[in-house]
């Protein structure tokens, strides 16, 4: 996998198809870029799971935090991780141990060996990228905020029902 | 449909501009309002802490502008766009995020005359942002007026009054050395001629007013993007790298990479500075940009037409159109513009001022005002009018001496612009 330039098609397939994800290094913090990404990754429909010692016995968006990915008690489909580069390596082993099927390093997080480890056990690999970036800007949002989606598309794009007046 | 890399002509039609959700309008719609209803409370503390993209309030965003400002980020190769009321609000929003009192920046001395006086005189005053101003043909000059207050180097690709094409790369570098963005005006070669991301720039503004627009209906200005500069690594850029006190102390580049001068340019530029862009001059301008590419090629063939026949009349000093092959400029113009000398140059009469004073009010299909990048042909004398608040030197040095006659080459046909040309030559 290349891993300098993803194709947006690949993008998108990983982001239609997880339904869970577990955020390593997640923080109770608002004003944290992880609390960002999992309250905006929630309002579409995503299942959030806060992941980091500090937050065991609190709840982040109404999820329990947990200490490691090795004490969920349910399978999810996606981490993303925000730790540094150093720390990511772990991260993606005991990922990839569990079977996790995507293992996610957040913008600013490159581990070349470690991904080439995780994907050697048959995970898909994304590093140095933004869900939720990547998320507004493959289901037409971003342009909202002047940010160049490089998407052209003729097709309408959806908008949620109206409630009914009468 | 999102592998393919589309082609100018098709990104300058498509990008941003989706069917309208709601309508399946194709046109973009012009969406005339002032905010925008929130579904809920909960919704409306995630758009207000920028954990949700979306509209509050079209000071911030809107969401005709904001197909503007895709389809520009789009057209310049860059990350995001800031779409701003004028070109000279663009260059306060360029330099908002960038600058503290008593900060610096280099600038090109041949630039448009209202920049030298925004840069000379209301930066410092206002802001205390203070210019160190450079001759802009040498490199070195640049490197040279750097000092550790330095915080960008502003030029423009092709220069207004015209003639005169900056080397991109080569100051690029010098801003690369001194750990500061390079910031291009690229108003007179529109990202049809020039692409300064692709050459080196970190920040690109444009006067959408002239080309971009084109038919000389509405004011309007933008900050492009490229997302490639590391706002945190040198410490000079505290409003992108530090808690930013306005919104909670969140740190702009750490939360958004490489989008973070962008949204930082929505979230506090527009918010705190207000200089947002009218719905219906972004609309206009949408529709300017569509014909773009048809309207630079043909805006350039007269251009190089109109400047040969001013190099073989008599009563004509000189030309100065990067475009001609005799031009100093022509190799610059080869490297960055393909060539092409755009439709803005600069000419001087052998008569001079009164010569050319007779000139601007003798041509009948020239229309005589303050403004370029017009379907219409446009003429002016810089030294009594857009460049009147220089100083003698300042003047030459700006390209704008007492003899100069700016041109603005319109789409009329070549014929008629050259023959109301030769006769009120004649007539001198």
């Amino acid at each position: 996998m290349d891993h300098d330039s993803y194709p947006d098609a690949h993008i998108q397939d990983i982001l239609a198809g997880v339904k869970t994800i577990a955020f390593v290094g997640a923080s109770a913090n608002w004003n944290r870029p992880v609390f960002f990404v999992m309250k905006y990754m929630q309002t579409k429909g995503y299942r959030v799971v806060p992941v980091n010692p500090a937050l065991v016995g609190q709840q982040v968006l109404g999820e329990p935090g947990y200490a490691s990915l090795r004490d969920l008690p349910f399978a999810v489909d996606m981490v993303d991780i925000f730790r540094n580069a150093e720390a990511a390596g772990p991260v993606a082993d005991e990922a990839a141990d569990l079977g996790i099927r995507v293992i996610w390093m957040q913008l600013g997080v490159r581990n070349d060996a470690a991904a080439a480890r995780a994907e050697a056990r048959g995970a898909t690999v994304i590093m140095n990228r933004c869900p939720k970036i990547e998320y507004a800007r493959l289901f037409g949002e971003i342009g909202r905020q002047g940010i160049n989606s490089n998407v052209i598309t003729t097709k309408r794009r959806p908008v949620k029902p109206a409630r009914k007046l009468i | 449909m999102t592998e393919q890399r589309f082609g100018f002509e098709t990104r300058a039609i498509h990008a941003g501009a989706a069917p309208d959700p709601a309508t399946g309008a194709r046109a973009t719609p012009i969406y005339q309002t002032t905010s925008f209803v929130f579904e809920d409370v909960d919704e409306a503390a995630s758009l207000f802490n920028l954990q949700k993209v979306g509209f509050i309030y079209s000071r911030l965003t809107n969401p005709t502008v904001s197909v503007l400002e895709e389809r520009l980020a789009n057209l310049e190769g860059g990350a995001g766009a800031t779409c701003t009321s004028s070109g000279h609000a663009a260059q306060m929003m360029a330099f908002f995020p960038l600058m503290r009192p008593g900060d610096e920046f280099i600038a090109s001395r041949k630039l448009y005359g209202g920049s030298l006086n925004q840069f000379a005189n209301s930066f410092p005053r206002a802001f205390g942002w203070n210019c160190r101003f450079v001759g802009g043909d040498d490199a070195d000059e640049f490197r040279r007026a750097v000092t550790d207050k330095t915080r960008a180097i502003f030029i423009e690709s092709l220069a207004n009054p015209g003639g005169v094409v900056s080397d991109i790369e080569a100051i690029a570098r010098v801003a690369e050395e001194a750990g500061v963005p390079l910031v291009v005006d690229n108003t007179m070669a529109t990202p049809y001629l020039c692409r300064p991301i692709e050459h080196g720039a970190t920040l690109v503004v444009h006067s959408t007013t002239k080309f971009l627009g084109g038919h000389g209906n509405s004011v309007g200005g933008v900050v492009v993007d490229s997302g490639k500069f590391d706002w945190s690594k040198s410490g000079k850029f505290p409003a992108l790298s530090e808690p930013e006190p306005g919104y909670h102390g969140l740190r702009f580049h750490e939360t958004f990479g490489h989008l973070a001068f962008t949204i930082h340019g929505h979230a506090i530029g527009l918010r705190d500075l207000g200089p947002s862009q009218a719905p219906m001059n972004a609309f206009l301008t949408l529709t300017g940009i569509e014909t773009l590419a048809l309207r630079m090629q043909r805006h350039c063939e007269n251009g190089r037409r109109v400047a040969e026949f001013l190099s073989g009349h008599k009563a004509v000093a000189w030309v100065n159109y990067a475009g001609l092959p005799a031009s100093p400029y022509h190799g610059l113009a080869r490297k960055y513009l393909g060539g092409q000398g755009g439709a803005v140059f600069t000419f001087g009469l052998k008569a001079g001022y009164e010569a050319g004073v007779k000139l601007v009010e003798s041509v009948q299909l020239f229309s005589h005002l303050a403004n370029i990048g017009d379907t219409r042909s446009l003429i002016i004398h810089p030294a009594s009018t857009t460049h009147r608040q220089l100083t003698p030197e300042g003047l030459v040095a700006a390209g704008a001496g007492p003899d100069v006659i700016r041109l603005s080459v319109g789409l009329e046909t070549a014929d008629d612009i050259i023959a109301d040309l030769d006769r009120a030559l004649n007539a001198l």
